[in-house]
């Protein structure tokens, strides 16, 4: 009786200081968030008022072209890395392929570099009197420099190159090695049977490579719901918020604003919202396709 | 091999040679910009310079204290490593050697953690470190030190995840083997686990001190006075500056990408294993 006690207990002495840790900073703060989200007030003075601040995010111009933005990041930006990644890892799982560990390596390489690192190095690249520029203007492309950073239209397109540049090597990786598992006599039997390259990739390597195309874009979805070190030291959010994310218009609300924690609870939980809602729709459509 | 093909095959090596290019660039332009005069940088020099040494010198000795903020990031990344490597590790270990029902669902308790956006737990974490402050044995954690930046990130459903689909690897016979020898349980997993596991741990140090490196919006909010900020946080102040000095700007950049650069080239296999979680790597 007292062995079997004994061995019952030290697992769990295991776990225990993870699982304290975990609650402690994820799920005590997620609940802490929705009950601050139903309360009004300024600094630590707060009351409940009900769906007060839920209200008001309908009115809230600002919140709104955060949500705008943070939409469209993912709706163009997560296809095009996807899609990209996939045709890089086709390309490369090719057997015949010569110099594929260099391909692999220098398309990889964005992702040693932080995020913080990354974004100034492509502010300097696109800033008006930068490299981009000159180079543009130098093959007589564009006359005048452009204003990347300070226009609407390109500050936008510019966060979408940075993170397209910095996150398509990371997913290729998944890919390729998801293709690796692929037995080769798949395709030379598909060969011989005269498919192309294209239908090959239509009809095997995706539905084959399917799982981990729902895990990649899951991911993808969450870290794009939550972006926020590139729109923060690309563009600063500007111009006149037209990248702002909603992580960084929490922020803003937190430090840069007289702090408003339950109003910044309740559009942290639109991104929550967002989240669950999103996963489970490609949660469902990955498993309908089956 | 057909005309058609070979078409094709060209096409390919074109597509990613571009794109290879396209990724080396920024490295290769970072490194001419920090070895070259600002203005040089900005009419879109492409030869490497010789100014570096100045660049550096003008660096360290700005008032942004780099070298302090370069210890900080160190101090965070390593102490962060070492205490995730015994804790996440730990708990992955017990999840696949002692399984038990209540275990699992402990454990895909804990995997749901994964899917809690940071940004909501921002406002709550910030009020909860500073209350820190008033309680004297959670001083060392409170905002505004390195242990509220280490802490937070020592226990991750990711790691967890990634030591206990590694334990399916360890065979289960040596634990019984231990126990025989009259190994106690801790004594298995610290002697016989931990050096059996050297390229899982590798896998998971990597990926650890990478994320810690990098590490930006906590610390941004946590580390609030000038002498406790790391390396990100220096460095994004002095992209937003309104006259930025290129060259010493790329200096800091470099500097900082070196640590993770060396360990991406020295580890590639672990690097890649980490990033992915693979089991193989």
């Amino acid at each position: 009786m007292r062995d079997k006690k004994k061995v019952n207990i030290k697992p769990w002495l295991f776990i225990v200081p993870s699982l304290v840790l975990i609650t402690l900073f994820v799920f005590y703060p997620m609940i802490q968030a929705f009950i601050t989200s139903l309360q009004t007030g300024m600094g630590n003075n707060l009351k409940f008022s009900g769906a007060a601040n839920y209200k008001r995010l309908l009115t809230d111009s600002t919140f709104r072209k955060a949500l705008f933005n943070t939409v469209l990041y993912l709706i163009v930006q997560v296809p095009i890395m996807i899609l990209l990644a996939l045709a890089i890892s086709s390309m490369l799982n090719d057997k015949r392929l010569k110099c594929k560990g260099f391909f692999r390596t220098a398309i990889f390489l964005p992702c040693v570099t932080s995020l913080v690192a990354y974004s100034i190095i492509f502010k300097s690249l696109f800033a008006t009197d930068g490299f981009v520029n000159a180079m543009l203007m130098n093959l007589h492309i564009i006359d005048a420099p452009i204003a990347w950073i300070t226009t609407t239209g390109f500050a936008r397109a510019l966060i979408i190159i940075a993170i397209t540049w910095r996150w398509t090597g990371y997913n290729m990786i998944f890919y390729l090695a998801g293709l690796q598992g692929i037995d080769d006599s798949v395709y030379e039997a598909a060969a011989i049977d005269g498919a192309t390259g294209f239908q090959k990739f239509r009809y095997m390597t995706l539905p084959l490579l399917k799982p981990i195309i729902l895990f990649t874009t899951i991911n993808s979805t969450i870290g794009t719901l939550q972006l926020f070190d590139e729109p923060m030291n690309i563009t600063s959010g500007g111009p006149a918020n037209a990248t702002i994310t909603i992580s960084q218009y929490i922020y803003n609300l937190l430090f840069k604003y007289q702090p408003n924690f339950g109003y910044a609870a309740a559009v942290s939980y639109v991104i929550v919202v967002l989240i669950v809602i999103l996963s489970f729709i490609q949660m469902k459509v990955g498993d309908d396709k089956e | 091999m057909s005309k058609k093909s070979k078409v094709l095959r060209t096409l390919e090596y074109v597509i990613l040679s571009i794109l290879s290019i396209v990724s080396i660039f920024p490295f290769f332009w970072m490194i001419i910009a920090a070895t070259n005069k600002s203005v040089d940088v900005s009419k879109g020099t492409l030869l490497p310079g010789t100014y570096f040494m100045e660049n550096l010198r003008t660096l360290l000795d700005s008032d942004l204290n780099y070298l302090g903020a370069f210890k900080n990031s160190l101090v965070i990344a390593v102490l962060t490593t070492a205490i995730a490597m015994v804790v996440s590790s730990a708990a992955g270990y017990a999840f696949q050697i002692y399984k038990s029902k209540g275990r699992d669902v402990v454990f895909n308790f804990i995997l749901l953690s994964m899917m809690v956006p940071f940004a909501a737990l921002m406002v709550p974490l910030f009020r909860l470190f500073t209350k820190f402050r008033n309680i004297p044995v959670l001083k060392f954690v409170a905002l505004d030190t390195p242990g509220s930046v280490i802490i937070i990130a020592v226990a991750t459903a990711f790691l967890i995840f990634f030591f206990r689909q590694n334990t399916k690897t360890f065979p289960k016979e040596l634990v019984e083997a231990a126990r025989i020898d009259g190994l106690g349980e801790f004594g298995i997993f610290t002697r016989i686990f931990m050096p059996t596991m050297k390229s899982t741990y590798a896998a998971a140090v990597v990926v650890t001190f990478m994320s810690s490196w990098n590490n930006y919006l906590w610390p941004l909010i946590a580390l609030q006075s000038g002498g406790k900020r790391t390396l990100p946080l220096i460095i994004s102040a002095m992209g937003s500056s309104y006259t930025p000095d290129y060259g010493m700007m790329m200096t800091a950049v470099v500097i900082a990408t070196i640590p993770t650069a060396l360990i991406f080239f020295l580890m590639q296999k672990q690097f890649v294993a980490g990033m992915t979680g693979s089991v193989k790597g």
